[in-house]
This record gives C-alpha cells, sequence and structure tokens, in this order.
C-alpha cells in the first residue's frame, strides 16, 4: 500500500487485490502518525463505512467508478454536504455544509471516497499554509519548514502519503506552489475547466480547483474526472472533456519549448537556473524544439493580481457577516455591532489585510486607477500569452525558484511573501493551464518545481511533457 | 418668488418570470417565509449566479415597449453593501452597460419625459420585526427580477409624475413583463426632486424619497417636498443632498441619511456572471412577441373601429378590458355597440367585481338586442343574469321567455287592441305626442312582456296616430 499511485489503487480494488476498507484504514493511520504535520484538519467518520460500501460493490461484480475506493482528501474551502467546512477560519468554524460541490460530486460519483479535509491558508489567502485558524501545516519533507499554500494541507497529505490524491484551489499558485514544495504534482487547469459551484470563493474570476497527485497520469486522470462544464456555473467552459490519460503518448518529438525571456532575466545566475537550464537541454536532446519566446509585462502580472484578487475577495467575503451562519459575537447589541464585532472577530490578520486593500482599490476615485488598470494590463497579459503560444506548445516557468521557507520566517513582510507568486500568478491572470512536478532537488534535498504552461484547454499536451519528464529525466545532481 | 419643480423618478418594477433571475427558485409573492430559497438565493458560501436568460428577454421587451436602445453587451455588476436583507453583501445589478439606454413616455401636455436606463437587478429579502422575537429575515423576495426604469429630469409635477407612473405601469402590463402590483410592492418609485427659481439654468439641491408605493403616495410626497424645499429656501436656508422618508401617517418627510455618509457602493463587474451578448436578431425576436401597446390600440380603435377618442381611452385603461373588448369584436362586427355595452354595463358592474362575463356571452346577448330577437329591456335583464354563470345566452333568454316570438300582426293587433282600450289619450296625441307616444310604448310593453321591440311598437304607433 505505501506510496501507491491513484491508478495503481483503484485497479488494486478494482481487482480485489486490495480492498477498499484496507485502503482508508491504512491512510487514517498514517494521519494519526503524522499528526504533527496538521496537514488534515478532520478524518470524515463515514469514510470507512463508504468503503465497505465499494467493497461490497467489487464483491458483487457491480459495475464501478474510475475512482473506485480512492481516498481522497478535499481541501476545507469546499462543500460536501454534512461536513464542516471551515476555510481554515474562526469565522466558519462550525459551519456544516448544506450542499455539495459540483468537483466532490464527481468524484463520489465515480465511487471515491471523500477521505477528509486538508487545512489550508485562512480563506486560501497565503503561500504557507501558516494563517490557519487550525495552525500552520509543515512541510512533508521537513516539518521546521512551511507546506506551502494555500493549499498546503492538500499538497502535504499526499506527500506524506495520508491520501492517495488530493484537490486544492488555485488562485495565484495555491495548488502548484505547495506542491512544489512538498514534491508533488499539482494541476491549475484553464479556467472554467473545473466547477466552482460548492467551492468557497476566493477571488472568482481567478480561482479554479486543481489535482494534487503522486504522479502525472494520477492527475490526468483525476483532472478528468471532475472537469467539465456544469449548469450551476456561468463561467464553466462548455468545451467537452478530453480523457487526459489518452492524451499521453510517450514521446515530445517536435514538441516547441518555450522559454521565457523575461523569466529567464528574473532566475539568471540562481542556483535553479542551472537546473532549469539542464532540463531544457534534456528535452532538445529528446526532440522537442526550443523556442525563446518574450511575454510583454509578465512582471506586472503579480501587481495585477494583488489588485483584481483582493478586489474580488473583499465582495466575496461580505456574506461573512455574522448574521446567517457565520460566528457571531455574542456581545453585539445592534446590526452595526454584528457586523463590526463579528468580522473583527471573525477574520486573521492576512484576510483582513487584503479586505482592506480590495475596498481601496473599489472605492470611488480609486476605481479607474487600480481596478480597471488592472483589467486592461490582464487582457494585455493574455494577449501576450497567445502571441507566444503562437510559436511554442508549451512554456516552462519555475513553479518556485527556491524550495520551502522555514517557518515563521516571512511573517516579518507581507510583500515578500507575496513576491513568492511571482511565477504562479501569470498564468492565472491569463487564465491558462499550468502544471507543477517535482524535477529536482534544492536545498537540503528538499523538493524543487518546474511548471509546465499551455494555451486554453491544452492540459492534455502538458500532461504528456510531464509524464516524459517524470519517467525520463535523472535530476542533476 | 415663483419656483420650477425639477423631478427625476427611479422606478422597480419585478419582473413576471416563473422562476427567481440568479436560480430556479419560484418567483412567487405570499409564500411562506423562505419556502422559495436555496443556496444562490440564500448566499450560501460556495453558491453561484446562473442568469435567468427570460429576466434579460424581459427587460429587452420593456425596453423595446418604452422606445429604447438595447445595448450588444450587457454588464452585471455588484452593488456592495451591508445589510442583513442582502444574503450576499452585495446586489447584482448594473452600472456602466445596462440592458436598455434611452426612450421615454409622452405625457398628455405633449412633454416628452426622457429615459436614462433600464437596468436589471435582484431584488433584496424582506426584514419582518417581531416585538418578542426581535428582526426576523425571509429571503423568498431575495432574487426575484427587477428592472430599474431611471428618468431624466424632466419631470415637473405631481401630476405629471403621476401621468408618468400611470403610462410606464400600463405599458409594463401590456407587454406582459410585470404585473406592477403597487399594494405588493411589486411597483416602487423613488422621487428625486430639486427646485430652481422659475426659468433658471442651473439645478437645485436634490433630495431622494424612496420606495413610494402608490399614486397617491408618490402625489402627496411631491407636494409636501416641493412646499418643504421652497419653505426652506425662502426662509433663507438650504436643501441638504440627502434621501429621505416619506411618513404616510403624518404626510411628511422625514430625513434618513445625507450624502457625506452615504455609502461608497464601489461596483464592479460581477466575475461570476459572463457578459451579456444581445444579437440585433435576439432584439428583433423579441420585437416581434410586442403586443398593442396602449397608444397604438387606441389608434386603431379611433381609425378603424370609429370609436370616439373617449371610448377608446376609457377601454385602454385597463389591459384586461382592451383585451376583452379585441375579443368581443372578433366574434361580433359592431364596435361601437359593443364600447356601448361595455362602458354601460360591463364597466358598472367592475366597480366591485371582477371580470365574469366571455365575449361570447356579451356578443350573443348584443346580437340577440341588434337582431330584436329580445328587446333591448330584456337584453340588459339578461345580461344581470349571465353575470358569474357559465350558461348560453340564447338558452337563458328562451328559458325566461324574452324571446320576441310575435309576428308583427300579432304585435299590431294588441297595439291597435290598446288604442281601443285608451280614446282618452288619443286627441292628446296633438299637444303632447312623446308623452302619448311613450304611454303607449308601455302599456304594449307591460302587455307583451316586455317581449316587443319597442323600435317597431313606436313606428306602429306613430304610423295609426297621424
Amino acid at each position: 500500500m505505501k506510496d501507491t499511485t491513484l491508478i495503481q489503487l483503484v485497479n488494486d480494488i478494482k481487482s480485489g487485490k486490495t480492498k477498499a476498507v484496507d485502503a482508508v484504514k491504512y491512510y487514517i493511520n498514517n494521519i494519526k502518525e503524522k499528526s504533527y504535520l496538521n496537514a488534515v484538519v478532520e478524518v470524515f467518520d463515514d469514510a470507512i463505512q463508504k468503503a465497505e460500501e465499494i467493497d461490497k460493490k467489487v464483491k458483487n461484480k457491480e459495475p464501478l467508478g474510475r475512482l473506485a475506493g480512492a481516498p481522497i482528501i478535499i481541501k476545507d474551502n469546499m462543500l460536501y454536504k454534512g461536513k464542516k467546512c471551515t476555510c481554515a477560519s474562526y469565522f466558519l468554524k462550525d459551519f456544516i455544509s448544506p450542499y455539495t460541490a459540483t468537483v466532490v460530486d464527481r468524484i463520489i460519483k465515480e465511487d471515491g471516497i471523500i477521505l477528509g479535509r486538508a487545512n489550508m491558508d485562512e480563506f486560501a489567502m497565503g503561500g504557507s499554509n501558516e494563517k490557519s485558524y487550525y495552525g500552520p501545516c509543515k512541510n512533508a519533507h521537513d516539518s521546521t519548514r512551511v507546506a506551502g499554500g494555500s493549499s498546503g494541507g492538500s499538497a502535504c497529505a499526499v506527500a506524506a502519503d495520508l491520501c492517495v490524491a488530493s484537490l486544492g484551489t488555485d488562485t495565484g499558485g495555491s495548488v502548484r506552489q505547495p506542491s512544489s514544495y512538498n514534491g508533488v504534482f499539482g494541476m491549475k487547469p484553464t479556467y472554467g475547466k473545473n466547477s466552482r459551484y460548492g467551492i468557497v470563493a476566493f477571488a472568482s474570476s481567478l480561482d479554479q480547483v486543481g489535482p494534487i497527485t503522486k504522479t502525472t497520469m494520477d492527475n490526468a486522470l483525476l483532472l478528468s474526472v471532475i472537469a467539465g462544464a456544469d449548469e450551476h456555473d456561468d463561467t464553466s467552459l462548455r468545451a467537452p472533456v478530453d480523457n487526459y490519460l489518452s492524451q499521453i503518448k510517450g514521446n515530445i518529438n517536435n514538441l516547441k519549448v518555450g522559454y521565457c525571456k523575461q523569466i529567464i532575466e528574473k532566475i539568471k545566475g540562481t542556483p535553479y537556473f542551472s537546473k532549469y537550464k539542464k532540463v531544457l537541454d534534456f528535452l532538445k536532446s529528446q526532440g522537442a524544439h526550443l523556442v525563446e519566446i518574450s511575454i510583454e509585462n509578465i512582471e506586472l502580472a503579480l501587481p495585477c493580481y494583488y489588485i483584481l484578487a483582493p478586489a474580488e475577495a473583499t465582495s466575496n467575503l461580505g456574506r461573512f457577516d455574522g448574521i446567517k451562519y457565520s460566528t457571531r459575537n455574542k456581545d453585539a447589541k445592534n446590526i452595526g455591532q454584528i457586523y463590526n464585532f463579528s468580522r473583527t472577530d471573525g477574520f486573521g490578520k492576512e484576510v483582513k489585510r487584503r479586505i482592506m486593500l480590495g475596498n481601496f482599490v473599489l472605492s470611488s476615485g480609486y476605481f479607474d486607477a487600480y481596478y480597471n488598470k488592472a483589467k486592461a494590463l490582464q487582457q494585455n497579459i493574455r494577449e501576450s500569452f497567445k502571441t507566444a503560444f503562437s510559436k511554442c506548445d508549451v512554456i516552462l516557468f519555475p513553479t518556485t525558484s527556491d524550495v520551502a521557507f522555514i517557518i515563521g520566517s516571512m511573517n516579518k513582510n507581507p510583500i515578500e511573501m507575496y513576491l513568492i507568486d511571482l511565477f504562479t500568478v501569470p498564468a492565472n491572470i491569463a487564465g491558462i493551464p499550468a502544471f507543477s512536478l517535482p524535477f529536482d532537488k534544492g536545498e537540503n534535498n528538499l523538493p524543487l518545481g518546474l511548471q509546465i504552461l499551455a494555451n486554453d484547454n491544452n492540459e492534455g499536451i502538458i500532461y504528456n511533457l510531464a509524464d516524459f519528464i517524470e519517467k525520463n529525466y535523472k535530476e542533476s545532481k | 418668488m415663483d419656483w420650477d419643480v425639477v423631478i427625476g423618478l427611479e422606478v422597480h418594477a419585478e419582473l413576471n418570470t416563473n422562476s427567481k433571475v440568479f436560480c430556479s427558485c419560484k418567483n412567487e409573492y405570499g409564500s411562506a417565509p423562505n419556502t422559495n430559497c436555496c443556496p444562490v438565493c440564500i448566499g450560501l458560501p460556495g453558491a453561484l449566479p446562473v442568469l435567468n436568460k427570460q429576466a434579460v428577454k424581459y427587460t429587452i421587451k420593456a425596453g423595446l415597449a418604452l422606445g429604447c436602445n438595447i445595448n450588444d453587451i450587457a454588464i452585471m455588476e455588484r452593488k456592495n453593501y451591508f445589510y442583513p436583507d442582502l444574503s450576499k453583501a452585495y446586489q447584482i445589478s448594473q452600472l456602466v452597460k445596462p440592458i436598455c439606454l434611452n426612450g421615454g413616455i409622452k405625457l398628455s401636455n405633449g412633454k416628452f419625459v426622457r429615459l436614462n436606463r433600464i437596468h436589471l437587478e435582484e431584488d433584496a429579502g424582506k426584514l419582518i420585526h417581531n416585538e418578542n422575537i426581535g428582526s426576523l429575515i425571509d429571503y423568498n423576495r431575495g432574487g426575484v427580477p427587477l428592472i430599474e426604469i431611471v428618468t431624466e429630469p424632466d419631470i415637473s409635477s405631481a401630476d405629471e409624475a403621476v401621468e408618468f407612473v400611470t403610462k410606464l405601469r400600463n405599458t409594463l402590463i401590456y407587454t406582459g413583463v410585470a404585473q406592477c402590483k403597487m399594494e405588493e410592492g411589486g411597483m416602487r418609485c423613488d422621487v428625486n426632486l430639486s427646485i430652481k427659481p422659475k426659468g433658471s439654468e442651473t439645478f437645485g439641491t436634490r433630495t431622494e424619497m424612496k420606495n413610494l408605493n402608490s399614486f397617491k403616495m408618490i402625489e402627496r410626497a411631491i407636494k409636501v417636498e416641493t412646499e418643504r424645499q421652497i419653505d426652506l429656501i425662502e426662509g433663507g436656508g438650504k436643501v441638504v443632498q440627502e434621501t429621505r422618508r416619506w411618513d404616510d401617517v403624518n404626510e411628511e418627510t422625514v430625513a434618513m441619511r445625507s450624502k457625506e455618509t452615504s455609502q461608497d457602493y464601489r461596483y464592479f463587474p460581477d466575475p461570476d456572471i459572463l457578459a451579456v451578448t444581445i444579437s440585433r436578431q435576439d432584439v428583433e425576436d423579441i420585437r416581434k412577441t410586442l403586443p398593442l401597446l396602449p397608444e397604438q390600440l387606441k389608434d386603431k380603435f379611433v381609425n378603424e373601429y370609429n370609436l370616439p377618442e373617449y371610448d377608446a381611452d376609457v377601454i385602454i385603461k385597463d389591459k384586461e378590458i382592451s383585451t376583452f373588448y379585441l375579443k368581443c369584436v372578433e366574434l361580433l362586427n359592431e364596435p361601437k355597440q359593443i364600447s356601448n355595452w361595455l362602458m354601460t354595463n360591463v364597466l358598472a358592474k367592475l366597480k366591485d367585481d371582477t371580470l365574469q362575463i366571455t365575449p361570447k356571452q356579451l356578443t350573443d346577448i348584443i346580437s340577440l338586442v341588434l337582431n330584436r330577437k329580445i328587446s333591448k329591456q330584456n337584453g340588459v335583464e339578461l345580461f344581470e343574469l349571465i353575470w358569474g354563470t357559465t350558461d348560453d345566452a340564447l338558452k337563458i333568454a328562451t328559458n325566461k321567455k324574452m324571446i320576441n316570438d310575435m309576428s308583427a300582426d300579432e304585435l299590431y293587433k294588441i297595439i291597435d287592441e290598446i288604442l281601443v282600450n285608451n280614446p282618452q289619450v288619443i286627441p292628446q296625441y296633438k299637444t303632447e305626442p312623446d308623452k302619448i307616444l311613450n304611454f303607449l310604448t308601455g302599456q304594449t310593453m307591460r302587455q307583451t312582456k316586455g317581449k316587443a321591440d319597442s323600435k317597431l311598437v313606436r313606428e306602429y304607433l306613430i304610423n295609426k296616430l297621424k
């Protein structure tokens, strides 16, 4: 069972070689043993019962779904009817989901088992998973370091073998960055590929759900299950979804691999650069063509993100007001106090910071200078990527240029923390798919991620390249 | 000093769609609290709005009926503010790109009141204050589609305002997009009002009165607020830009909040809803569904049916009446006769009843009278009998022995007998012909139990008494 992949586990369960119940028990045991990681904040009490139902189906030779018996952990901002969903916030500490998110529902329909919910930065705001009501989630490879964020719990749980796969959400890198820090595989699909229905919104125009897995192929399978149009989400793409596994061909002949001039400038001279260059050389040796491309204004994606995301967040978080379902301050005596006291108690510092920032950029007199300018810039960056993809099939970026940092080391200056999102934010701003895979090791033998970006709806091309690197590339040292 | 009054209106009307504007909950008035609710309209975390296409179509239809230009692209925006009846802490509305622009309504004095826009938005829920329990919220109304019709400041009096709202309401009802039941809050009016010295080019400072939901309230609020502003300025004071509440009991406007402390709504495009693209083909398709509107119907009645303008004006005032009238004319090509019956008999009934006669029943009665099968007098009685039933006119007339089954000769024989029995009146005929004619006709009608055709009776008598 140890470190089994999703595809292997589903095959073993279907063939009767492994029992779903044993798989669930194995992971529950791991969660207990590695509770110091603080990755999983709740194991759902019906997981074993669900596993028994799957085993019964196997025994009775009933038809089985594509995720039969696979214990999957969801980020704590995804609704699953009857279970708590807290967004790692004091404000929602007692909130029980009254309905199920579309992506979660699709996993259940394919006989997957929702094992529990994962730690995260409060309301998905943060890049270290230190800003959680439940306390920090630790890195699976070094518990003095951060798991990354905001989907830190989801990435750590996969890396530490606490589940076979997980779901995270990615607004500015929140799936890819913790995947990179924990040495696992994380996808931020094309905007609209996955339904956002039942996912607590952070920045609606940027949020995407993404699978986090132990292999590229596992990721391709899980995305194939959860992706696709949803009548409950106007922004979900109507185009039919591919079976991404069938797009993994085992070769990269004539693939045009782009490297971005502006990104090279940023990482030149760092230890990451030599590793990055080595992987490019390897791809060339395997039949790919390397293409230098330029993406105008890419360095402005980050400020653009830190205007648009807080603007949307401030509006999205307005519904947490102590009136209907969020924790109400007991001393509040009138409506003004209910709002004021409850929101003061309810939100953590980083969330408040972003609410303030968002209100500022939306306020009259500043709207044109900030929000509208950022919107125009977003369009401009998106077009730059389109132009680049007329010359190449994929573009390689770092996910982060360094390994996970020490817990608490970044707490002095929020801007410094924001800068870590430099390489991940552009894909959200442009709405294109981007994938992080572990490809090398950095300081203290900690994992480093490589990011593959492609044009809209080209997740299949990404998976093919990632699988090729995963199976054929030998790391640099 | 003489003053000009400057008024602009913002009229909200709930659209008559089956479901709410962003979810599939029923759009229904009067249900038990919080029964027409779902994750979307109570603003649960993770819930997403999906725009109701019918609401967009209805907004376009209202716009076309009011002469608006329809935008190619419309954008739903978020208007952010906190209030317990607003489940998401933002109302989805429109600011920069509404569905309809311009248009207007012509008043009877010839003035054209221009519209600035019509936009689509969602209604909020309702707060219910209970002394024992506290404040409760009913989200049934939350997410009901509303259109907001915004005028330019072209209105100069309470009378003009009332006429504008009356015509607007009637037009919306005719198009079928809204029922505008003011007593249920289905139509509400905000009044922006300022005064300026007569003829002055510069506008004064305006106040806004919100949620006036009857014609009387609109009229009274405008009159009272105009007086208040005039008194204030003439007394050396200054009007403050503020929202005022109309106190219907004390007949006064009361300050609610000034613009200084008013909220910044921080509008921005709602990222959950794609921009609405409206093709010219969509617009033309919707235009084809427009019924004849009141003014067009009036033209038809006057020009095609030769109705007096007075009749036409009365009939178009109410869609139910004009629809009923049109159906009657389809069944019986006697527009003026039908109009007479409608205006005297039907409208008299409608003063304290709903419409309880079918076009077929009414036109059957009229035909019987016109064909002299029954007398006019019996026709009116038949109308009274048939009201509220599903009975057939001819059947009732037959059962009640109203049918005139006498031959002319039989009738003449009866009249001759009456003349013989009343010899004293014949000499009087020379001096008082009308009196005697009425007396003898009355005698005949009594003798025939009202069946006789009074016209025929009079003709025969005149001939006889010559």
